[in-house]
């Protein structure tokens, strides 16, 4: 058994140790907004929070996430939408979606650590694929985010 | 062989009716795909209106989108078209997916088939559009490919639309006891002449009653049109943006089991048995052979995964060519490319032979390219006595049915495909090699779903490549140095026929032996003399439809090639193409669009160019100038991309703009980064880090143009903005470095 907190919710989880987060949230317990892109690291798409940071959760073993909080998709939206999936909505950014939640999620611990981005900061936190090329208006999205969030909407 | 013989008469027959009977052919079609009032999934609390579309008491409107939504915004486009007709209002809006039925049909995807190019009217070429519709209606063949979709909805789905509005007026007019010309519909409402409302289209559900549907009024005209041209909001955005969008790997259903697969590692090979080097572990129950591979099954596919690379020893049976690679390869299209004889032989305009003439010739090249559909490859699927259910992202839920049906011994009416949003498709979720696997792995498991998933090193290693391709174009040059003039020139290419091996290994068709359609377009140009020669090639490793088919490594060539020439003849590229397309005014206003839009001829800093590209495919005409900088001769980087393109009516101007910038980054990736290459009869690349995407810090800025060249010929977008984009780069890094590349991907190395 490995406890953490799951989007704001403690969880106990009855699986290996070894297993990775990513697999542990799509197969164990029913969160399928992380997804699966590569494996490896490479692409993004599975990214959620620990702790507050951006991680890749096909890269991380459900082991190392005992006692941690874990933060995704399905938790960014309390009550109300968070300004970046209100900014992505406004700027159209999905085509395919698949690989959105991870930008999504990335864009949002950007901002917490960079409240007011440069492009070249942006260039190098968001280092996800879109294989449908929505790179300009995810850029559009992250600036427009960054604006609700300063409060100079 | 049956079955083909039939299939092919069929098509034969097909033809031959549609001389008989091709009279009054568009009235007709439309009202063969009205669909009736019951068809599409009327459940309590709503009413059918007819086949495309139904009202809910809570005045939700909703439209059968039966094609595929793999990001193109298809399901926003469509509902668009619906919503005008019926003057709905757009929040109102909703889609669902459509049961099987001829009526949704994509009639355009055959014509589009048919040995005509899109502009080309007239008797011959009715009747063959014709007799087309009537077969993709025999058939069946619901297909999402081929920037096909709008074009193939433009007339069905607003005449639904209008058909759905007169029944609601009919029905208001019942409400209000008022006769309908004393009624009209604004905004999803019917009003009195007054303004004064009778009732919300929620409101008249229970008016509809028995209604049936009447011959529809005229269809809005363009100028009347209130949502058609607008950039409205997507429909599956906001679920995208919370997480909340199903894709095919998301499916869950009780019981479900979950399949790793293992393919035989070179092409065409398969598993012949196994051996355990233990005990099965906790959370793998069964192991078995597939078609094409060895799938484990069990409650965790990250469990089965790992199981299948540490924990058997496979008994592979190699395929025909165990031992090519690249290199074998290339030898073997250089050798057709020398004496093979052209499957095609193609010319246009007339020959001649100057008086002194020189030869200018130019080789170029394409690699094998993979998909990586950022949702890797899976399909669920469940097998009960006589019956499969298949939840899948796919292109084709026809084409599915017909195999699952097959791999599960069972009629086809005992087969339903439920489609999930498409994580990507560019072609790839057309093919049937998964739907193949899962009802294989369903069968084993009898009752209990099954989610078959390809790791991303399998979706790499075991895809339908774009074809690799080589081609030899020359020109004739007479007349002095000084004053160069184009005789003509003739292009000799050798390719796999993608469109030949996906209608084979899908529909068991023959084998033609001939060109994919794509790859063997005319270029535009007026050249005076223009000779093609394709060769098709055969090797082990399969093809199949990669956006843009053929264009994506003809316009390569083509547009490479045309550059070439424009310098050999003391041109300005721009200059050049203007004069050889001075008779197609639409290509013309494209190409002076981006011309000016890009800067074209404002000077750069050094180390930096400006490269043009034009290519028509799908309909619709796009050209592209790409701004490249190589600060140190060996980096290339693309900054800019400007894009201007002409696909006729505009249904939805942000989602046009959105596929041009999607096919150019699709396309740069390619330009860039993509090549798979052949070791040991099995691809040498597996994941992301051998096989890399453009990401932020590489994508250019661009900006799109749309052009209105006066066409009503509904363009396609999903495609075309992928084909102009390796060649404007290549010619943009000559015009920065003098340095011609002409092989792809592009580099400097």
């Amino acid at each position: 058994m490995v406890a953490f907190t799951l989007n704001g919710e403690s969880r106990q989880v009855d699986a290996e140790a070894d297993k990775p987060l990513l697999w542990v949230l799509r197969e164990d317990l029913d969160i399928v907004g992380p997804k699966y892109g590569c494996g490896v690291a490479a692409c993004g798409a599975c990214t959620v929070h620990i702790d507050g940071q951006a991680v890749r959760s096909c890269s991380i073993a459900l082991g190392d996430v005992a006692g941690r909080s874990v933060l995704t998709i399905e938790g960014l939206s309390r009550g109300r939408l968070h300004a970046v999936q209100q900014a992505w909505i406004e700027q159209q950014v999905p085509q395919c979606g698949y690989c959105q939640p991870g930008f999504i999620m990335a864009t949002v611990a950007l901002l917490q650590a960079k409240p007011n981005p440069s492009d070249a900061d942006i260039d190098e936190a968001l280092t996800n694929i879109c294989r449908c090329g929505t790179y300009s208006a995810i850029r559009r999205a992250v600036h427009r985010a960054a604006t609700i969030l300063s409060g100079a909407s | 062989m049956k079955p083909v013989t039939r299939r092919r008469l069929l098509i034969g027959g097909g033809i031959l009716a549609g001389g008989v009977l091709g009279v009054g052919f568009w009235f007709g079609r439309e009202r063969d795909r009205l669909g009736s009032r019951t068809l599409f999934n009327v459940k309590s609390g709503e009413a059918g209106l007819n086949g495309w579309v139904k009202i809910g008491r809570n005045n939700i409107v909703t439209v059968a989108v039966p094609r595929a939504e793999m990001g193109q915004g298809v399901q926003t486009a469509l509902a668009m078209l619906v919503a005008e007709e019926m003057d709905a209002r757009w929040n109102q809006m909703r889609v669902e997916d459509p049961p099987d039925d001829a009526v949704y049909s994509n009639v355009e995807i055959l014509v589009d088939g048919l040995p005509f190019s899109p502009e080309e009217t007239g008797p011959i070429v009715d009747v063959a559009h014709w007799s087309a519709a009537k077969l993709a209606g025999v058939l069946g063949l619901s297909l999402t490919g081929g920037s096909t979709s709008t074009r193939d909805a433009w007339l069905p789905m607003r005449t639904a639309g209008a058909v759905a509005r007169d029944l609601l007026l009919r029905a208001a007019s019942r409400k209000a006891g008022l006769p309908v010309a004393e009624l009209s519909v604004s905004e999803g409402e019917v009003l009195r002449k007054d303004g004064s409302r009778v009732a919300t289209f929620g409101e008249l559900i229970d008016f509809v009653g028995d209604l049936s549907a009447m011959p529809p009024p005229p269809l809005k005209k363009p100028s009347e049109f209130k949502l058609l041209g607008k950039p409205l909001p997507r429909l599956d955005v906001p679920a995208k943006t919370m997480g909340a969008a199903t894709y095919g790997i998301d499916v869950r259903l009780p019981g479900l089991l979950y399949a790793a697969v293992l393919n035989a590692p070179t092409f065409g090979g398969s598993a012949s048995g196994f051996k355990l080097k233990d005990n099965l572990p906790k959370g793998v129950e069964t192991v078995i052979l597939v078609p094409g591979g060895i799938a484990a099954i069990g409650t965790s596919w990250w469990r089965a995964n790992k199981f299948l690379a540490e924990g058997l020893e496979v008994q592979w049976q190699p395929g025909p060519e165990p031992k090519l690679d690249s290199a074998t390869l290339w030898k073997r299209y250089e050798a057709l490319m020398e004496s093979a004889e052209p499957a095609l032989t193609r010319t246009l305009g007339s020959e001649s032979k100057g008086a002194k003439t020189e030869r200018f010739e130019a080789t170029y090249r394409a690699p094998y390219l993979a998909h990586t559909t950022m949702e890797p490859m899976n399909c669920t699927a469940r097998v009960k006595a006589g019956s499969v259910e298949v939840w899948m992202p796919n292109q084709s839920p026809s084409l599915m049915r017909m195999v699952a049906a097959k791999t599960a011994d069972v009629p086809q009416e005992g087969v339903s495909v439920h489609t999930t949003f498409l994580g990507g498709g560019f072609g790839r979720r057309a093919e049937v090699d998964l739907v193949r696997q899962a009802v294989s792995c369903a069968m084993a498991v009898p009752e209990r779903p099954v989610q078959v998933l390809w790791s991303r090193e399998q979706d790499i290693r075991h895809d339908y490549y774009r074809p690799m391709a080589l081609a030899r174009w020359r020109a004739e040059i007479e007349g002095s140095p000084a004053s160069p003039r184009l005789i003509g020139v003739s292009k000799r290419q050798v390719a796999q026929s993608a469109m030949d091996q996906l209608l084979a290994r899908t529909m068991g068709l023959p084998i033609q032996g001939k060109p994919e359609p794509n790859a063997v377009d005319n270029p535009p140009y007026a050249f005076p003399f223009y000779r093609l020669d394709a060769v098709v090639a055969e090797s082990s490793v399969p093809v199949g439809i990669w956006r843009s088919v053929g264009h994506s490594h003809t316009a390569f060539f083509d547009e490479s090639f045309v550059d070439e020439l424009a310098l050999a003849l003391k041109k300005d590229p721009l200059a050049f193409r203007r004069e050889l397309l001075a008779d197609k005014p639409r290509h013309l206003k494209v190409l002076e669009t981006v011309a000016r839009e890009s800067g074209w001829g404002r000077p750069l800093p050094p180390g930096s160019g400006r490269g043009l590209a034009l290519r028509a495919s799908f309909g619709s005409i796009v050209a592209q100038v790409a701004e490249v900088a190589v600060p140190d001769g060996k980096t290339l980087q693309v900054k800019r991309v400007t894009c201007a393109i002409d696909c006729g009516p505009v249904v939805n101007p942000a989602i046009v703009r959105a596929q041009m910038e999607s096919g150019i980054i699709y396309g740069l990736s390619a330009a860039l980064y993509g090549e798979i290459t052949i070791a040991n009869g099995a691809v040498e690349q597996a994941n992301f880090p051998d096989y890399d995407a453009v990401r932020l810090a590489d994508a250019p800025q661009m900006s799109v143009h749309l052009v209105d060249g006066g066409s009503s010929f509904i363009g396609g977008v999903g495609e075309p903005g992928t084909p102009p984009i390796a060649p404007a780069v290549a010619n943009a890094v000559f015009a920065a470095t003098g340095k011609r590349l002409r092989s792809l991907p592009l580099s400097l190395g």
